[in-house]
């Protein structure tokens, strides 16, 4: 049953995109660790860390492709998902700080101290536990998933009025993460990592290591969303996406077809977040603004929609273009952005692979077409020539 | 009162005395409305008679302000929702033709099968023998055989018809409700429709709301019409479409 659903999923592009990446995750630290860095192929370690932050990014788009794309829920509050699992696993290494911080207080963060703090708040504790924190990276998102989608989609709410909510709640996020007396650390948020399992977070061995996480639970994750879109469920959900009355009618319980692919989409965020916030060295209450989620939006539909492996070409190819355009020219990247979406909008609706795919499916049947053609004409060649005789 | 409580224990489906406003307007005025099981039976009527609307209060997308819809005389429609009802044994047919467009044939089938429809049921089923041959069955009676690889978008509007009522069938109704199946069909297509709706009520009941009065007739059921939220007139078609009242409401003169 789970080996069939499983298998399910490896289909002949996924498969290629699962080794691309898993090739990457291990041919960049291979480059970063093995060769001396005045080699040729020397992959320099800030290179590492930014190609690490596209491979988050790509697998938040992935998140949202599997909601978005599939079942149509255009959630423009993604970001907060992403953020709370960088929260959770910047708390964990605010914690492996210890006594090592400004004031050398070995519970309280430095922030905590600075604010007058006396003891550690109760939803501190637990996490200096690896294992603890790593759970509360998919829990936490996930939770806030189910409760914000059981009264979303119960009263179904749809369209541009789920979007309008989930703007809302990111925004709400963003707010109160910005106060002090939330106990996140406020504007500052939370940086000044040291270690990560005893290792640390500026070692270029880290950083190779977290790069490779990065790529294998992009490829995991990959493999869980295409499992989930080849199986029956997912041809609910297109069918949730395409004409939801039906699937009411004939039926499925709508609201929890919703609710489940949203929670698991959310805990693909918090998983991105996580692994996003040792590379940055820093996460603070900017990850919720909700620009940060349009910008989402705007990386699926470059790469299109509704095909799992566009949304991670868009993330990286958008992000790769924002880097360089940023250092290059800073002050024409919004607008180089802007004009990118319009353009995508306008001439590529489907976004590049989505377009590509058509453009295959078009030649394929333009193929078959002629074939048959040019087999009747064959055919009427003979006939004309039988009858001459 | 025992003939009453006959009828409606005999019956599969009860409504007595629904009413229903929107805004002010009676949509539904104290309609009382049977179906036995077996039967097939057509429901006439002019715009805004409320035809839709019943359908809407039997499949449970609209709760009625006051009334009793009953379905094999225990269970109460109007407390259950959508997803229920229609596990229940309750099919429905829009009017405008609804089908997953970017599946195929197959798929769509497949989906609609009386099956588990569980999160979980879902994320691990797989087609088992019996259900392939289920499904292989169903696209002979909608004559779809050959086309069960096509995607759904590319169907004739006839052909989309013809799958939503296979669709039906693949969901095992003991009820179906069909809303126009012939609006927007050449003469030929409604002809098959016909012969394919009686063959459908041999093994479950049908109510079916339609315009076209020469396909009405070639069904050959009771006929009831509905105006202003009630019932006008039920009976044979000649019987009906001779009822001064009927002509005056719909037929015209």
């Amino acid at each position: 049953m789970i080996s069939g659903f499983v298998f399910r999923a490896l289909e002949g592009r996924i498969v290629a995109a699962v080794g691309i990446l898993l090739g990457i995750g291990i041919l960049v630290p291979a480059l970063n660790l093995l060769t001396p860095p005045d080699s040729a192929i020397h992959i320099p370690t800030y290179a590492m860390a930014l190609f690490g932050k596209y491979l988050c990014y790509a697998l938040l788009a992935l998140a949202l492709d599997l909601v978005w794309g599939y079942c149509g829920i255009l959630s423009l509050g993604h970001g907060a998902f992403f953020a709370l699992g960088g929260y959770a696993m910047g708390m964990y290494l605010m914690r492996q700080i210890g006594p090592r911080g400004v004031y050398g207080n070995p519970i309280l963060p430095d922030f905590m101290v600075f604010l007058n703090y006396k003891e550690l708040p109760w939803f501190w504790h637990g996490f200096d536990w690896f294992i603890f924190a790593m759970a509360m990276v998919i829990v936490v998102p996930g939770l806030l998933a189910f409760i914000f989608g059981w009264f979303a989609f119960r009263s179904r709410v749809n369209g541009v009025y789920l979007s309008i909510i989930t703007q809302a709640m990111t925004y709400a996020l963003l707010l109160a993460f910005f106060r002090n007396d939330m106990g996140f650390g406020g504007n500052n948020g939370l940086t000044d990592f040291k270690d990560i399992l005893g290792f640390s977070v500026q070692a270029d061995g880290t950083r190779a290591v977290l790069f490779f996480m990065s790529a294998l639970m992009l490829s995991l994750c990959l493999i869980l969303a295409s499992a989930i879109v080849r199986s029956k469920f997912g041809k609910v959900l297109v069918g949730v996406r395409d004409a939801e009355s039906r699937v009411r009618f004939l039926g499925f319980r709508v609201e929890n077809i919703k609710l489940f692919t949203f929670v698991v989409s959310a805990m693909m965020a918090g998983i991105a977040g996580a692994l996003f916030v040792p590379q940055v060295g820093i996460i603070n209450p900017g990850e919720f603004a909700p620009a940060n989620s349009i910008e989402v939006v705007v990386w699926t539909a470059v790469g299109g929609r509704g095909t799992l492996i566009g949304p991670i070409i868009g993330a990286i190819l958008v992000n790769g273009g924002k880097s360089f355009f940023t250092g290059a020219f800073p002050e024409i990247w919004l607008f180089a952005l802007g004009g990118l979406f319009i353009a995508v909008t306008l001439f590529l609706p489907k976004g590049i692979v989505g377009t590509i795919q058509h453009g295959l499916k078009a030649r394929h049947a333009l193929k078959a077409a002629a074939d048959a053609e040019k087999g009747r004409g064959d055919a009427t060649t003979v006939a004309q020539a039988q009858a001459a005789e | 009162m025992n003939m009453i409580s006959e009828t409606r224990q005999k019956s599969l489906l009860y409504l007595e005395n629904v009413s229903v406003s929107f805004d002010g307007f009676k949509a539904l005025n104290s309609l009382s409305f049977v179906v036995e099981p077996g039967e097939l039976r057509a429901i006439i009527g002019p715009n805004g008679a409320g035809k839709t609307t019943m359908m809407d209060i039997i499949t449970g997308k609209t709760r009625p302000d006051t009334g009793t819809v009953l379905f094999e005389d225990t269970i109460d429609l109007t407390k259950r929702d959508e997803a229920d009802i229609a596990q229940l044994g309750i099919g429905r047919k829009f009017q405008k033709p609804t089908v997953f467009e970017s599946h195929t044939v197959w798929d769509n089938l497949e989906l609609a099968l009386n099956r588990s429809r569980g999160v979980f049921a879902t994320l691990f089923y797989t087609l088992s023998a019996e259900d392939k041959a289920r499904i292989e069955e169903i696209l002979e009676t909608i004559r779809m055989t050959h086309r069960k690889n096509e995607y759904a978008a590319n169907l004739s509007h006839g052909q989309k018809q013809w799958l939503e009522i296979g669709m039906l069938l693949a969901q095992e109704p003991k009820l179906l409700l069909v809303d126009e199946p012939v609006a927007g069909m050449t003469d030929a297509e409604t002809a098959e429709t016909a012969v394919l709706l009686k063959e459908i009520a041999k093994t479950r009941s049908v109510v079916v709301v339609e315009h076209d009065m020469g396909f009405i007739r070639e069904l050959g059921v009771k006929v009831t019409c509905l105006a202003e939220g009630s019932v006008l007139a039920e009976g044979s078609i000649d019987f009906v479409s001779n009822d001064p009242k009927v002509i005056e409401n719909y037929l015209g003169r």
